[in-house]
């Protein structure tokens, strides 16, 4: 719909020069030009997802050997429960006392005042240098490269002089994959360089057994034991 | 009488200034957005804060559905090819060119071995609505790779376990070499059991190292997953 209008001024016997505007109608490229962009809008994502890198250990490790590693004192097993329930404790039963004990199971959950709030307590100190770190690296005084050299650094360090927490987190069968996520979220979160899934052991399904009284966290073989 | 002259307006808008928008607009949607892949199943993948993208290229993405349905989806078809040739082998299966030819079109699919030639022999849009038709039943066996360890006797009687989701990751593996990566996506409320299941059986073929598909986290998304 090219559009050529003509216009005609004066009329002397002078043979002039017609003056032309030359307009072209853009409506049908804007008509079309829509048309593409909602296509765009529709049918592709501007946000590509976000992975985590996660490593298990080697199936034919001998765990035993890998457990026995870990400080006591510095040692945080997260269990994750039933209805996004998280429940935790630091370091390992000594007894059948604390065994038996429902306290020394504690209930927490993700939100900020969840277990956040307990890792951060316990990796205050990482936690900080990282931080400071992370300014560095917006302000351009660090590579990407340099910062997580850095970060790795520090987290191996603290792990060293035990001033790191060691988290063990433990999914049961109850708990969904989100849960698993969440928690590898937490990792992320608290800057905590040592955590692994692990698997669950007989001792804590029992714990989880006598705080929350629901069989289903104990296998078939321990569920003979549960006198009716 | 005085004749009102209305003063003709001409209705001609310029629609270059417009024009010029949506290109712009136009312009910036094909350069930063990436076409969204088709699954056979929809997947939430759960939140977190981790800031690494996804790579682009020869890596094999474990797609878990909520009933614990198991999918695969490779970006190179080349090797996605070879794979399947090599899987089929395994059970005596071999495909037709045509067959192969097909694989090109699907970005994602997951049917037992024995029956992908009937799959892939499907029309396009027929293997849309077979798989639909099939997912509504969360306990069909027609969908999903099966990651069952079942026992199986060979000719000599030898009995020895079988799982066809290891012998697609371990051809995919042995094909792709050791820079193929393996990322897992599944949905948020699929059982961790499952998940288990999945893990252990790479971990048993030695593939400790995956990458786990996520969303990015922000403020509002937290608030509306707690």
């Amino acid at each position: 719909m090219a559009e050529v209008q003509q216009k005609e001024q004066g009329g002397g016997g002078k043979a002039r020069q017609k003056k032309q505007t030359l307009r072209v109608d853009f409506t049908p490229m804007v008509d079309m030009n829509m048309l593409l962009i909602t296509f765009f809008m529709f049918c592709t994502t501007l946000l590509k997802p976000q992975v985590m890198n996660i490593t298990m250990p080697a199936i034919d490790q001998t765990n035993e050997e890998n457990k026995n590693k870990i400080a006591e004192s510095m040692a945080v097993t997260i269990l994750l429960g039933a209805n996004d329930r998280v429940y935790y404790y630091e370091g390992k039963p000594q007894n059948d006392e604390q065994y038996k004990d429902p306290n020394f199971l504690q209930v927490s959950d993700f939100t900020e005042n969840g277990i956040r709030k307990i890792l951060m307590r316990k990796n205050a100190g990482v936690f900080k240098q990282i931080q400071e770190l992370k300014l560095k690296k917006t302000n351009g005084e660090l590579t990407e490269e340099a910062y997580s050299q850095l970060t790795k650094d520090i987290q191996e360090k603290a792990n060293k002089d035990l001033k790191a927490p060691n988290v063990q987190i433990k999914p049961t069968d109850l708990s969904t994959y989100k849960n698993m996520v969440d928690a590898l979220d937490e990792m992320l979160v608290c800057n905590i360089g040592f955590y692994q899934i692990a698997e669950l052991a007989d001792g804590d399904r029992h714990l989880l057994y006598t705080k929350t009284g629901n069989i289903d966290y104990l296998t078939d073989e321990l569920k003979k034991d549960i006198p009716q | 009488m005085a004749k009102v002259h209305v003063k003709k307006h001409s209705t001609f808008i310029d629609m270059t200034a417009m024009s010029d928008v949506t290109v712009l607009l136009l312009t910036f949607f094909m350069l930063t957005s990436t076409f969204v892949e088709k699954e056979p199943v929809t997947v939430t993948t759960p939140y977190s804060v981790s800031e690494i993208k996804v790579p682009d290229v020869h890596k094999l993405t474990i797609l878990v559905d909520t009933h614990g349905k198991i999918f695969f989806a490779m970006d190179d078809k080349e090797l996605l090819k070879k794979t399947a040739v090599e899987v089929a082998g395994d059970y005596g299966i071999s495909f037709t060119p045509q067959e192969l030819e097909s694989f090109n079109k699907i970005a994602s699919f997951g049917v037992p071995i024995q029956g992908l030639k009937n799959f892939l022999n499907l029309k396009g849009s027929d293997q849309d609505k077979f798989m639909t038709e099939a997912l509504k039943d969360t306990a069909n066996m027609r969908v999903g790779i099966p990651n069952s360890d079942t026992e199986v006797r060979d000719v000599r009687g030898v009995v020895s376990s079988d799982n066809e989701f290891k012998r697609w990751v371990s051809h995919a593996k042995e094909l792709g070499g050791d820079n193929l990566i393996l990322a897992i996506k599944a949905d948020q409320t699929t059982k961790y059991d499952v998940i288990k299941k999945v893990i252990d059986d790479m971990r048993k073929m030695r593939e400790n190292r995956y990458l786990l598909v996520t969303n990015l986290r922000t403020a509002s998304t937290t608030a509306s997953s707690e």
